[in-house]
């Protein structure tokens, strides 16, 4: 399993990877927000945490098409099902890499960009540690998504109908501690969902995503 | 003789070439004593006026959509577990059957909510969780869509259908969390003190059983379509073969 992980870090670190261009979309995103809203600061400050939560979602979806496809296209998931290491953990393997391509670095810059968008002070932290606690489950949700799609020529639109629902209770909880944070509230109970949702994502949907890439590969 | 028995295809056209037309003429009998009583041999609401009677149209098909989405998921069991075609055909045709009566809830709802609540769409958790099922659906039935191999696809959407079922509920419920709610409670429940008065009561549950058999009807029908379909899939596939 750490193989398969060490192995998808390379190739997204390698020329044509594509890894920082979650990051880029995310900016840019970020960017054209106030264009469309409109300067005012304390509007933007309002809607800030909402806005970088949907489009650090966005930004995750943006490199899930290419998950599995690429593997399938020239073989190798073949190969990844004959290992000895079961499906599931590869699935789980996969969901690991994509986070620490996408989620990871995706939290790291929502502070900062958070600051672009006028946000106060303290919802900075809270919103990277809200996004730290649910991409996670994004990037599983994600994986599964990716397995359902896997044998399709152009599956990139139907994964994105089809994983965008499943991510509502992620958004709703993270969306809000973020909110929350930002307006100085208590925000216990929606971070303890949020990781409770990251982790029931994290116990069950690797096996989904198994189940699902099995049937593909008949 | 076990309820098994029907899933063998040819059993289960012989029975349901009946069935289905019955059904369906006592779903319109249902229909139009439970609408034309509720419509125009009930007193209008004291405060709520005319617009009342929307409710025999508005419960109903959302009872429906949750049961459409509760018999699909049913069905994908079945599938998963057991490999009856029939049941993973049946699951498919429920889904376009589910999506209307869902798109029926929300527009009535709607309609019923601009005189009532001054909006048409307000984003209160029940309606909100009524469009992320529409949004369920409409995943399920571009998967079914998407997929040529008919037993990958029946894999696929009942793994989807099972994922979904999990998520569709922690979104009812997140929705709660999220926002409180303009909608009343329950018009009805087994367990309520209070339901709406008997005389809206009667009719409704009238036009309830109307949709109810509205729903299983359309469903044998699009269900015997598809067995149909397949079949003729089959034979084509033979044709070319020999």
């Amino acid at each position: 399993m750490g193989r398969v992980i060490a192995r998808d870090l390379r190739l997204a670190f390698r020329a044509g990877g594509g890894f920082g261009l979650g990051l880029a979309f995310y900016l840019i995103l970020t960017v054209l927000v106030p264009f469309g809203v409109g300067p005012a600061g304390a509007e933007l400050a309002r809607i800030a945490p909402g806005i970088l939560w949907v489009g650090a979602l966005l930004a995750c979806l943006l490199s899930l098409d290419r998950l599995f496809a690429l593997d399938r296209e020239d073989g190798a998931l073949d190969l990844l099902a004959t290992a000895p290491v079961p499906l599931e953990g590869v699935a789980l393997g996969k969901a690991v890499a994509h986070w620490l391509t996408t989620g990871l670095p995706l939290s790291l810059a929502a502070p900062g960009l958070g600051v672009l968008l006028n946000l106060p002070w303290p919802g900075h932290l809270w919103l990277g540690l809200s996004l730290l606690l649910g991409t996670p489950a994004l990037s599983l949700i994600g994986a599964f998504g990716a397995a359902l799609t896997v044998g399709l020529k152009r599956g990139g639109l139907l994964l994105s109908l089809l994983v965008l629902p499943l991510y509502v209770p992620t958004l709703i909880f993270g969306a809000d501690v973020a909110r929350r944070g930002a307006e100085g509230m208590a925000l216990g109970a929606p971070l303890a969902l949020l990781a409770a949702v990251s982790a029931g994502c994290l116990a069950l949907l690797p096996f989904a995503a198994a189940g699902a890439l099995r049937i593909n590969l008949r | 003789m076990s309820i098994w028995s029907y899933a063998n295809p040819a059993k289960f056209m012989a029975t349901t070439r009946r069935l289905t037309p019955a059904l369906g003429a006592l779903a319109a009998l249902c229909l139009v004593v439970g609408l034309v009583w509720g419509f125009f041999f009930t007193p209008d609401d004291y405060r709520q006026g005319a617009t009342v009677k929307i409710i025999y149209l508005h419960v109903p098909s959302a009872l429906m959509a949750i049961n459409g989405w509760l018999m699909m998921l049913v069905a994908s069991l079945v599938w998963l577990v057991r490999r009856h075609h029939v049941s993973a055909l049946a699951a498919r045709a429920a889904a376009p059957v589910g999506i209307t009566m869902t798109l029926i809830a929300l527009v009535t709802g709607a309609v019923w909510g601009q005189p009532m609540w001054g909006t048409w769409w307000a984003w209160d958790p029940r309606l909100t969780s009524f469009l992320i099922l529409f949004l369920f659906y409409l995943g399920y039935i571009a998967l079914w869509e998407a997929i040529e191999d008919p037993d990958t696809a029946a894999d696929l959407t009942s793994v989807l259908c099972l994922v979904g079922s999990v998520f569709a509920l922690l979104s009812r419920y997140a929705v709660n969390f999220w926002n409180q709610g303009l909608h009343q409670g329950a018009s009805l429940s087994l367990d309520a003190e209070e339901n709406v008065a008997d005389v809206f009561y009667f009719p409704l549950l009238v036009s309830m059983a109307g949709f109810v058999l509205l729903f299983v009807a359309l469903v044998l029908m699009r269900t015997r379509t598809e067995i149909r379909a397949r079949r003729l899939h089959a034979l084509r596939l033979r044709e070319r073969m020999a």
